[in-house]
């Protein structure tokens, strides 16, 4: 057949050989991962949605670099038992300011999308000081040296201009004010923590996520974090079936 | 004579070029530990510095002693032999780390040091992941791949030093990306961890890959391409591609370890799992495959069964593979079309895999009285069975309704581990048997006893490990989704950890049985290049009357 006799040609001619290769791998990603990019309702805009304070941001950073991903995810589904276990649905939306998304692929531990305010800033630290203190039958590992690392804020505003440069909204003021601003929220006493929430929105809370006001380590920043995961949108308001989210 | 001479010229001047750009980068990279304040950034490149110095006065004391001989009437198998050990070395130390991960997760109040954090298994995970798939599977792929590319082209590598340079090269990028995991070094996208800068050190090796398979094949002798080294290229390609757009970030400062990845959300998450698919698809694969098609045919002694179906399946699968990563993602915020495209490409996938399977299994006809006689081919075809197994979950786990159940569990892991310990690693270990004994010049293996050990144990290890994950991944799927006839949720998210207990010790247990047989495998393979050597010259094989 002569099919088979044209295949010869690509047995033949190695660059023929890597244009059909490179022609018949690019289809599928062309198809599926482009139009993400120009397909508007691929992510709707939702109120209340906003880039991560500076110290969120450093928080998350350590989330990263411990390798949480590993184990917990930060999607839930809109399967009933996740709804009920977890929270709302997560939204596109809600992880649009996230270089690079924290999905997940594997509960080990449970979902952590919606974990912010569930429990304390003790429990937290607790928690993560010595799992099995709080949760005996737990097989995550301790982070009890987060407490004893001053957190690193060399480069903080260096990342905040990153992230700029990737696209996050940050304005020249919040740039300008990182520094700041991650002071104001991890202390409960701080004059410049209402330049903060005019700056990231009425919902940001400055505490002594630690519980040593003495030091700013890594914890805090991790806390932060962990107590603002999947409470940007107030989903008391929020309708699903609303035509704008209905596109 | 003089064609000799010529072409030992040309490999110390690729020497000399590769020292040049040695000493560079060890310049450069000593100056950026000077510049930075960023103690992570320094840590990476001082191991860049002293991997230059170290490689730099070898190559120097190589080319003095006249070692890079680049005599092209030789195939150059140094570099293979190397691969092998590196292979093993590395085969090893990846499981290693994963029997101890998985004892963690049964044994955390014992195995964990809370002021430790570079032992916790956050940083331990990437570390088994990468170095099973990248410093076991990767040397694997490229040693292979050298050797079968020169019989197959019957020509010497191209390149001079160049394959070397591919060689220790690719191994600085698994000791970087090792040492950054341990040291907290990571960018979060699963098997594509490492941080910019060994990014694209990864990229220079890979190109520099790509020229020295290509390049052979530009030299060959046989009119035709062989199957295998469509395969093989298909896997060089296509990595490539992924892994550069994968990895397209921006580093916070030239001097800061940290990057963040040019999207973000949904179209990060796209695009991480079309690159984490197709690492499967294209690394695990199409390479792998590329190993079946040359070592199952030359080891049983049959021709492969069937050209047209290694035609159609292998433009059937590097087309269908690609459209399978949003399975990974079903039910998430992506949008559904996308999770749909993927599924149905998913199951479509099922066909091309097995056509695969088949022509590697067909082979055997004629020969399948070896599958008693030859424990190696007995490893060679249940890896290809254990191919068929896993290209027939992964389809069915793609189901949207079975995926709902199956997602974030234990079953992925157990589906992985038949993928990877089944297929990738028994047609690895039939490979590398292979290959001792080819490239040492002996006659046999040191003891096929011991092979039928590591067979057995290795096999059972493998069975206990999957069964365990299917028990507690379908187990801890039904626990979460479990209602009491009131209407609550049955289960505390912690009693589907804690049930899962006994799973996670056999787990351990299959585990470190798989871990046996590799050692098992190596003392085997030294006492082998330990036996007396038989005279076989490696000049290139004499043409065929056929081809000339």
């Amino acid at each position: 057949m002569s099919m088979w006799k044209h295949h010869g040609k690509l047995e033949r001619h190695s660059l023929l050989l890597i244009i059909g290769i490179v022609l018949v791998v690019s289809i599928g990603g062309l198809v599926e991962i482009a139009p993400l990019f120009w397909i508007k309702n691929t992510i709707e805009k939702v109120e209340g949605v906003r880039p991560y304070t500076p110290l969120e941001l450093a928080g998350r950073d350590i989330y990263i670099r411990e390798g949480c991903y590993v184990c917990h995810s930060q999607m839930i589904r809109p399967l009933r038992d996740e709804v009920e276990r977890y929270g709302h649905y997560s939204l596109a939306a809600e992880s649009m300011y996230d270089h690079p998304f924290q999905w997940g692929s594997k509960r080990t531990g449970p979902d952590l999308a919606r974990v912010g305010g569930k429990y304390s800033d003790s429990w937290h630290r607790d928690h993560l000081i010595d799992p099995r203190s709080v949760v005996p039958e737990s097989v995550m590992p301790p982070y009890a040296f987060l407490a004893g690392k001053d957190l690193r804020t060399q480069d903080l505003k260096a990342k905040l201009e990153a992230m700029t440069r990737v696209g996050v909204p940050y304005t020249q003021e919040q740039i300008d004010q990182s520094m700041t601003d991650l002071q104001a929220q991890a202390d409960p006493f701080s004059s410049d923590a209402v330049a903060l929430r005019r700056r990231y929105g009425d919902k940001v809370v400055n505490r002594d996520f630690d519980g040593d006001p003495a030091r700013l380590t890594e914890m805090d920043a991790l806390v932060a974090y962990l107590q603002m995961l999947g409470t940007l949108v107030d989903f008391s308001t929020y309708q699903a079936s609303a035509p704008a989210n209905e596109r | 004579m003089n064609r000799v001479s010529g072409s030992n010229e040309t490999g110390s001047l690729s020497g000399s070029i590769l020292l040049a750009c040695t000493v560079l980068r060890g310049l450069m990279f000593a100056f950026a530990a000077a510049a930075t304040d960023d103690p992570l950034y320094r840590f990476q490149a001082l191991i860049v510095v002293a991997a230059a110095v170290v490689g730099g006065f070898a190559l120097n004391a190589a080319m003095a002693a006249g070692l890079l001989v680049n005599d092209q009437s030789k195939y150059m198998d140094g570099v293979v032999k190397a691969g092998v050990i590196a292979t093993m070395f590395w085969g090893a130390v990846g499981m290693l780390v994963g029997v101890v991960i998985a004892a963690q997760l049964s044994f955390p109040e014992l195995l964990y040091f809370p002021e430790v954090g570079w032992l916790n298994f956050g940083r331990l995970r990437p570390l088994h992941t990468s170095g099973v798939i990248f410093a076991f599977g990767g040397n694997a792929l490229i040693c292979t791949s050298f050797y079968v590319v020169q019989r197959t082209c019957r020509a010497r590598l191209f390149g001079g030093v160049l394959p070397w340079f591919v060689f220790w090269g690719y191994q600085l990028f698994i000791v970087l990306a090792a040492t950054g995991y341990l040291a907290g070094i990571t960018q979060s996208k699963e098997y594509a961890e490492p941080e910019w800068m060994t990014d694209l050190w990864l990229t220079i090796v890979w190109v520099a890959y790509l020229f020295t398979f290509l390049g052979t094949i530009w030299k060959r002798k046989e009119p035709h391409i062989y199957v295998a080294n469509w395969f093989y290229l298909a896997f060089i390609v296509t990595v490539a591609l992924l892994h550069i757009v994968n990895n397209l970030a921006l580093p916070v400062d030239l001097l800061n370890h940290r990057s963040y990845s040019l999207f973000s959300g949904v179209q990060d998450a796209l695009t991480q799992w079309w690159y984490g698919h197709n690492a499967v698809g294209f690394f695990l694969t199409a390479g792998f495959l590329a190993m079946m098609y040359y070592f199952v045919p030359k080891r049983v002694g049959r021709p492969v069964y069937s050209y047209r179906l290694s035609i159609v399946h292998f433009w059937a699968l590097i087309f269908i593979y690609i459209w399978a990563g949003p399975h990974h993602l079903h039910y998430t915020a992506l949008p559904q079309w996308a999770q749909t495209l993927g599924m149905t490409f998913s199951i479509m996938l099922w066909m091309p895999s097995w056509g695969g399977m088949i022509n590697g299994l067909m082979t055997l006809s004629g020969a399948w009285d070896k599958l008693r006689t030859d424990p190696v081919v007995r490893m060679m075809v249940v890896a290809i069975a254990f191919y068929g197994m896993s290209t027939f979950e992964g389809p069915v786990m793609s189901i949207r309704a079975v995926n709902a159940l199956s997602h974030y569990t234990d079953w992925t892991i157990g589906h992985v581990h038949s993928g990877a310990l089944g297929w990738v690693g028994f047609i690895t270990f039939g490979a590398v048997y292979c290959l001792v004994p080819w490239l040492w010049k002996k006659d046999r293996l040191y003891s096929d006893k011991l092979v039928e050990w590591h067979f057995w144990i290795a096999t059972t290890g493998l069975v206990l490990y999957i069964c365990a994950m299917w028990v507690s991944g379908i187990m801890e799927g039904l626990m979460w989704r479990e209602y009491t006839p009131q209407g609550f949720l049955a289960w505390s998210f912690i009693e589907t950890v804690s049930a899962k207990h006994v799973e996670n010790i056999i787990r351990t247990l299959g585990g470190a049985m798989f871990l046996s047989g590799t050692l098992i495998m190596i003392y085997n393979l030294w006492r082998t290049v330990r036996l007396p050597s038989v005279d076989t010259s490696d000049a290139l094989a004499a043409p065929l009357p056929a081809a000339a």
